[in-house]
């Protein structure tokens, strides 16, 4: 292992981090939901009656944040994607990512910022599964195929 | 109001995001990458929202209700069963494969990726399916504990 320092950004992906936290926190204190992107979609597939609207309007900010980011977030901060998959690949990703979450009741932002913030042992034993899988994967895809 | 909150929420969430380098794959799997040239930035995104998230989640616990008078959605699931770890796991094998994991992609779709769009079809065919073949399999069952 060799460490990546020219890509190092720890002070944005701290801020970035912290900002996260700050939006599951507003969510949980203002309107006693967690932030849990699956949670909230799954909510909306099919839409239920009287359960929608806090969702729709999350998710309506976040498809928001590329546009304001634009003028709010600094220049150096914005990543210009690099997507490696092919589209098949994408498709297969995409659908383990679906199924997965759904079976393991949440994704990154629900067990890995929520629960980890919560002590939530359940979520601690899924991070750390998804977590096992995400470095078992890359490493069979960049260092073995 | 709640729904102005709710909002920003969502913003916030997505601008954290986008600073954080969540949103590109690249980096995502480059930290996924520990036996090759590692970027551990990413630790840093957890860390962060970790940090914040007890401070919140503690300011709750020692509420009643939500500033809005709702109750506090409190996740009732305590256990680690089977179902938890194999999703877990199945999850993290997208997430490598792809680099995206749900938040972003939808944030990366947003912005006007075409792959992000791809993947989020497939992510949202995969949590439809899932709850279609369940629903499925659990009406024949009679399930004692499972079924709510």
């Amino acid at each position: 292992m060799t460490i990546d320092w020219l890509n190092f950004t720890p002070w944005t992906s701290l801020a970035g981090g912290l900002l996260l936290g700050v939006a599951a926190s507003l969510l949980f204190i203002y309107s006693g939901r967690i932030l849990g992107i699956i949670g909230i979609l799954e909510g909306v597939l099919p839409p239920k009656l009287g359960d929608t609207a806090w969702r729709f309007s999350f998710l309506l900010g976040l498809m928001l944040s590329p546009w304001v980011g634009q003028w709010l977030l600094p220049a150096d901060g914005m990543h210009a994607p690099q997507i490696d998959a092919s589209w098949p690949m994408l498709v297969v990703a995409g659908l383990l990512v679906g199924v997965g979450t759904r079976w393991g009741a949440g994704c990154t932002s629900g067990h890995g910022i929520c629960g980890l913030s919560r002590l939530s042992l359940r979520s601690l034993i899924a991070t750390l599964s998804f977590m096992a899988t995400g470095f078992v994967t890359v490493f069979v895809i960049r260092h073995v195929i | 109001m709640q729904r102005v909150i709710e909002f920003f929420a969502g913003l916030i969430f997505g601008l954290g995001l986008l600073l954080s380098g969540m949103t590109d794959p690249g980096k995502v799997q480059a930290f996924l990458d520990l036996a090759g040239h590692w970027d551990p930035s990413l630790a840093f995104v957890m860390g962060g929202g970790v940090l914040v998230g007890v401070l919140g989640f503690g300011i709750a616990k020692r509420k009643n209700k939500s500033l809005s008078g709702q109750v506090f959605h409190w996740p009732e699931l305590r256990h680690v069963d089977r179902t938890l770890v194999l999703g877990s796991l199945i999850f993290g094998i997208g997430w490598g494969l792809a680099g995206f994991c749900p938040g972003p992609a939808l944030v990366s779709m947003a912005s006007g990726e075409a792959k992000a769009f791809v993947f989020v079809l497939a992510m949202l065919s995969g949590i439809v399916c899932f709850d279609r073949i369940t629903l499925r399999a659990q009406e024949p069952l009679a399930c004692a504990k499972n079924c709510p």
